[in-house]
């Protein structure tokens, strides 16, 4: 009989992997765009699982954190406001399958050769194993580590990254942002530094007569 | 057969029974705190609140889990049934499974794991889709609605809420909740980290839907939000997940700011009284902040609530991470937790 | 200095504190929380609540079906019958009074000349059905006879401002 660990893990990989696999074959083939997000997030949450049976407890919660707590949620928003109807979507199937197959075909012969050509990074295989740059799991936890790699060896990579990043986001700003002289904005801090004497004044009306 | 039972059956055995001691008396303290709630509120408004049902009314909370557990559910016609059903159970779960990585004491925790803070982050950051799930299978605009002001709302203070536990994280040098409590033991990071404190329990009530930020529940515009559709046992579950979940964010304020389970001082009066008691005590008085923040102020519109957060909050937690980061490194205070670079 | 004044207050949330604190103080404030069934807040005499017909102190029914009080009634509340074919006769044969359509405005007990409808004290009469809402005379007589005291009390204690 095997370790008891062992297959409680083996166990629990084989349900994520399978829900990982369904939820993925569920996201193409929903009829509703909602359910369809619903399963990728389903995707990611088992994606998540699988990475904890790797060890990977700070990628899991990472993908949980970035991936299901906010690109999924903003994929649902977009595909709950947008409200596509999906039997006119469906309508054009046909006319794109040659061209959608033919781009199909030629990830599928990519994704091939990358995966038969693939190879590690010449430090990586230096020693044999892949523990070299990364130091093994047991001396320190895996958030420290990947802090090692990533603000040491790759820091430069790590920042071009982060520049994409903000490049994109100002690009999303800029694209996005109108200023329309026409609105009247509030200004809280003029709201707040008003002093009384400015927006009120006390006056004795005698009766009848009015200000 | 003995070796099964050794090997699978006895642990799973005692993991239930653990996951029953802490589940249990939070679902009681989730009745209670609405128990308390009202009292609190009721004494604020110079009136008495639930008295009729037991002693003081302190049977009270169990009535009104009756009174739902009695009632008819009821799935309206044009809804998306499993979503409808799913989303208020997800919620509830979500509210109960964060609490398995909170330490109640010295060792007192239910999985102790290396990047705890993280699983809370994540966990908090589901949330959102047990709301908007509820909000979009319910197929009314008044639900919707208020799905889409909550799950705005939500991801905009998860933001600054991300930045203040890095902060804290970045004065601790571990991921690890028990590891950040006894980085206090000198001094609770509430003193140092006093702003990011305010910065944070603002967040928490706006990351719980709590008054001022209760928009998405706002009676005056949207009925009662997202939550509209829901009766009886599905509208139990989403209640009793709300309050689970401020228990919670209130338990994350005091593992971040104001140690956890270590007494204010470290001299003997204080060291005799047991740390989940004092864990409890604390939770207890940020929970009545909440209650006492609901009873004092107005809501916030939403605009506002979003210039709050966005333009505010995040720069502020911003600027506050590279300052701290930047003290740390300067004093050579870093800590480099489990070894050196 | 004003900038100064209004930064530091902002940055120390004067106004959110002294928010707090009022509510903080009303926390400790005695409640004015009546515990209703077992305590009662005081009632004015001229509180229109239930009605009721009055008898005279030796027994006669007040009422002479005059009708006044149908005529006056906004509600249409008030049904009031009289015998026809008995000369002199100032009798109500029958008085109802719908309750659910009553709005208490105390119309019919200033229009009765000689203050047999009246409007009682009391404000505890819901009923389990809508059919015991529906008031004859028997019942209104009966809340006469029963609320006497209280009523003429009232009444006394009005007296001065009429």
């Amino acid at each position: 009989m095997p370790e008891a660990g062992l297959v409680v893990s083996a166990a629990a990989f084989y349900l994520f992997s399978t829900l990982v696999l369904v939820s993925g074959v569920m996201v193409v083939t929903a009829r509703n765009p909602v359910h369809s997000v619903l399963f990728l997030v389903l995707a990611f949450f088992n994606a998540a699982g699988l990475f904890l049976l790797l060890g990977a407890e700070f990628l899991a919660m990472i993908l949980v954190v970035v991936y299901v707590g906010a690109v999924a949620v903003l994929f649902l928003f977009v595909v709950m406001m947008l409200n596509i109807n999906f039997v006119t979507m469906r309508e054009g199937f046909l006319q794109y399958l040659p061209m959608g197959g033919l781009v199909g075909l030629i990830l599928l012969v990519e994704l091939v050769f990358v995966t038969g050509g693939w190879t590690f990074a010449p430090e990586v295989t230096m020693a044999g194993s892949p523990s070299t740059i990364v130091a093994p799991l047991g001396v320190m936890t895996n958030t420290r580590a990947l802090g090692d790699v990533l603000y040491t060896q790759y820091f430069y990579l790590f920042q071009a990254a982060g520049l994409v990043l903000l490049v994109a986001m100002i690009g999303a700003i800029t694209l996005t942002h109108r200023s329309r002289p026409d609105v009247r904005r509030q200004k809280i801090s003029e709201q707040v530094s008003r002093p009384r004497k400015d927006s009120i004044e006390i006056r004795k009306v005698p009766t009848g007569r009015g200000v | 057969m003995a070796e099964l039972w050794q090997e699978y059956l006895l642990p799973l055995i005692i993991i239930v029974a653990k996951i029953l001691v802490i589940v249990v008396p939070l679902l009681i303290c989730v009745a209670y705190l609405t128990y308390v709630e009202r009292k609190v509120i009721g004494a604020i408004q110079l009136r008495k609140g639930p008295n009729v049902v037991g002693p003081f009314g302190l049977l009270q909370p169990f009535a009104d889990g009756l009174k739902l557990l009695m009632k008819e559910t009821v799935v309206p016609s044009s809804a998306d049934q499993v979503v409808f059903v799913f989303a208020p159970i997800l919620t509830f779960t979500l509210g109960l499974a964060a609490w398995a990585v909170i330490p109640f004491g010295q060792g007192l925790v239910l999985a102790d794991i290396n990047v705890g803070i993280l699983y809370l982050f994540a966990i908090s950051s589901l949330g959102v889709y047990g709301i908007i799930m509820a909000g979009w299978s319910s197929n009314s605009r008044y639900a919707f609605l208020g799905a889409l002001r909550s799950a705005a709302q939500m991801i905009s203070y998860e933001v600054s809420i991300g930045f203040i536990i890095i902060t804290v994280l970045l004065c601790v040098g571990s991921l690890n909740l028990t590891d950040i409590i006894m980085a206090q033991k000198s001094v609770w990071f509430a003193i140092p980290l006093f702003p990011m404190f305010v910065v944070f329990f603002v967040s928490a009530l706006a990351e719980t839907n709590r008054t001022p930020f209760d928009l998405p529940e706002a009676e005056a515009e949207l009925v009662a939000g997202y939550n509209v559709e829901y009766s009886a046992m599905t509208f139990a579950l989403f209640f009793l997940g709300e309050y689970a979940n401020m228990i919670l964010m209130s338990a994350m304020a005091v593992v971040l700011f104001f140690g956890g389970w270590l007494p204010p001082f470290d001299v003997a009066p204080f060291t005799l009284i047991p740390g989940p008691v004092w864990f409890l005590i604390k939770i207890m008085i940020i929970l009545f902040i909440f209650l006492w923040v609901r009873a004092t102020f107005p809501r916030y519109r939403y605009d506002q609530l979003m210039h709050l957060g966005w333009k505010v909050f995040l720069p502020l937690s911003l600027v506050w991470v590279v300052l701290t980061a930047g003290v740390l490194i300067f004093t050579g205070w870093l800590p480099l937790a489990g070894g050196t670079l | 200095m004003t900038l100064l004044k209004r930064g530091v207050r902002s940055v120390l949330f004067s106004e959110l504190l002294s928010g707090l604190m009022l509510t903080l103080v009303y926390f400790f404030r005695p409640k004015v929380t009546l515990n209703y069934p077992f305590e009662k807040g005081p009632l004015s005499p001229r509180f229109r609540g239930e009605h009721a017909l009055r008898r005279y102190r030796n027994g006669e029914e007040r009422c002479i079906a005059c009708k006044l009080c149908e005529a006056i009634c906004p509600a249409q509340a008030i049904t009031v019958e009289a015998d026809p074919n008995v000369a002199g006769n100032c009798r109500a044969t029958r008085y109802d009074l719908d309750m659910t359509k009553c709005i208490y405005c105390g119309f019919c007990q200033e229009a009765c000349p000689v203050d047999a409808i009246v409007e009682g004290p009391n404000f505890e009469f819901t009923t389990e059905t809508r059919a015991e809402l529906m008031y004859n005379k028997e019942k209104l007589l009966a809340n006469g006879d029963r609320w006497e005291a209280e009523i003429a009390a009232n009444i006394e204690r009005d007296a001065p401002y009429r």
